[in-house]
């Protein structure tokens, strides 16, 4: 290829926020995840659904770089993640219930030190804002590990929104709030999206919450990418009323081992 | 109940370059301000550090007034033991410094949180001996103080070998923490025991209270090849007989950098080796 050509295309590779290629992830004789491709464009919020063990949490880990795959690539804006993870992390950031802040430090000095983690400079000023802004303000100075759920959840997302990230990662970002809390979690991400013009990648059981904040849905089972559309296509498409209809029929379908699912694509 | 909205105004992220030396050491000084913060809070954890030390300080140091009395003239040295169970401390509770703070972060399933940062992790394992190095300093001078005050032993009349003798057993310190962190994170927090007790096999094999001599011709290889009796050898040539071999400590070092590297490499592999089974997304459960 023409050295031009490559260099181009490996700017524009430099913009995609992820770029997934044949990934797959096994761990002995089970998969994990099957050869799955997929790319993710700047500003767009997805939505990575599917059952428990579909792959969603082993596919956002190694995104993240806590898992290697076993093949395939991840890159995320054009870094390799296997080798070159140190220069895009600091634009990236991620929340997840499968990992916490340190209990014993207050939410000030968790919030402190990821901000300088990530490289902040007005790690003062981010930090006021983020908690401002998240409503966390009065529990900045107690320590994190005597904060309810709701508020240990807002506190992990406060730290993955310290440093404006350009892509997000979250997994199931509102699984332990209340429905009126999750769903202001909810418009502040949107907001989010827009004003920052942020890549978000959602991994979530929650319908409504996908359908609210998702421009495009991944649905996985058992490894394998199985649909991936808008979720108003694919409420069209099945001919249901709700993407929780969707998904309910797409999954139970796909464990009965029917294999008329093609039929319904277009 | 629902938060209300935000009134402070919105400040972008001014964000500093992820590379450089500057940025390295950013990321270090970050992490150390979080175990500094974690042992700011606790008065149990700051009265811990010191407390036992303490205690084997003057447990050792009344052993040897005793033996002061006999008519060994080993036993009449003064502080042979004292200095023993003093530098012994400074290897001891390096390591657990630098163990027990990498456990911390598993236990509070914080590292899935550092290793997705834009830390690295030489940048964990500097942090780790950084920190294992201050918590010494918070743990020894005190009791090094109160041996001078209880007994009359001045770790400082080991005169400039002190440093030395101090920067070879961090340095061993640190590459046996590296083993206990990368065992832990390939077999989880079932193998935190080992963070405790790899240290004590050094106990017998780096003749802390005992010359060399004293074991028998093949045990005596092994333990000249570990970097720590060769420091505890040199402590007593100064107290016992006022000489010193230099050529000794340059020997202890050499093995020092041969540790640390195997450590180093043991510590990387074993997270490679997490990475590639996902175990790092499971941690602390």
């Amino acid at each position: 290829m023409d050295k031009r050509v490559s260099e181009a295309s490996g700017r524009l590779l430099a913009d995609v926020p992820v770029v997934a290629r044949e990934l797959t992830k096994s761990y002995g004789t089970v998969t994990a995840v099957d050869h799955i491709s997929f790319r993710l464009e700047p500003g767009t919020t997805v939505a990575l659904l599917g059952g428990n063990g579909a792959g969603k949490t082993t596919t956002i880990a190694m995104l993240l770089g806590l898992v290697t795959p076993t093949s395939g690539e991840v890159r995320v804006f054009g870094a390799d993640m296997s080798r070159d993870r140190g220069l895009v992390a600091h634009r990236m950031n991620f929340q997840s219930p499968y990992v916490d802040l340190p209990m014993r430090l207050t939410v000030r000095q968790n919030l402190n030190v990821y901000a300088r983690l990530y490289g902040v400079a007005n790690t003062a000023e981010r930090v006021a804002f983020v908690a401002e802004d998240l409503q966390l303000t009065p529990f900045l100075d107690r320590p994190t590990g005597k904060l309810s759920a709701g508020q240990k959840t807002r506190v992990g997302l406060a730290k993955a929104l310290l440093n404006a990230p350009e892509l997000l990662l979250l997994d199931e970002p509102t699984a332990s709030l209340d429905p009126d809390t999750a769903d202001w979690i909810r418009r502040k991400l949107k907001e989010y999206a827009e004003t920052r013009d942020a890549t978000i990648l959602l991994a979530s059981h929650n319908m409504a919450e996908v359908e609210r904040l998702a421009d495009r849905v991944i649905l996985m089972e058992e490894g394998r990418i199985i649909e991936d559309a808008s979720p108003g296509a694919l409420i069209e498409t099945y001919g249901k009323e709700t993407l929780e209809d969707v998904f309910l029929d797409v999954v139970r379908k796909e464990r009965r081992g029917t294999s008329d699912l093609a039929e319904k694509l277009p | 109940m629902r938060p209300a909205a935000a009134t402070v105004k919105n400040p972008a992220p001014i964000l500093l370059p992820p590379t450089g030396a500057g940025s390295v050491l950013r990321r270090i000084y970050a992490l150390v301000l979080r175990y500094t913060y974690l042992l700011r809070g606790s008065g149990v954890r700051l009265v811990e550090l010191i407390y036992w030390p303490f205690l084997q300080m003057l447990t050792w140091g009344f052993l040897q007034k005793y033996l002061a009395g006999t008519t060994s003239p080993l036993a009449q040295a003064a502080g042979v033991l004292i200095g023993s169970v003093l530098l012994w401390d400074i290897l001891f509770r390096s390591k657990i410094g630098f163990s027990t703070t990498f456990i911390e972060e598993m236990r509070s399933r914080n590292l899935g949180n550092l290793l997705t940062s834009p830390l690295r992790p030489y940048e964990l394992v500097a942090a780790l001996a950084l920190w294992s190095i201050m918590r010494l300093g918070v743990s020894m001078v005190p009791v090094a103080i109160a041996a001078y005050f209880f007994f009359g032993f001045n770790l400082l009349d080991l005169g400039l070998p002190l440093m030395a003798f101090f920067a070879l057993l961090v340095m061993t310190s640190w590459a046996l923490g590296l083993v206990s962190a990368g065992v832990i994170l390939r077999y989880g927090l079932g193998a935190e025991e080992l963070a405790w007790s790899l240290a004590f096999l050094l106990l017998p094999l780096c003749c802390v209270y005992y010359p060399v001599s004293v074991l028998p011709g093949w045990l005596q290889v092994i333990a000249l090849a570990l970097p720590p009796t060769h420091v505890f050898e040199g402590m007593r040539a100064i107290l016992l007989h006022g000489t010193f071999d230099t050529a000794d400590l340059w020997w202890a070092l050499a093995l020092n950098i041969g540790y640390f590297t195997a450590g180093y490499a043991l510590f990387s592999w074993f997270l490679h080796g997490a990475r590639e089974k996902g175990t790092l997304i499971q941690l602390g459960e």
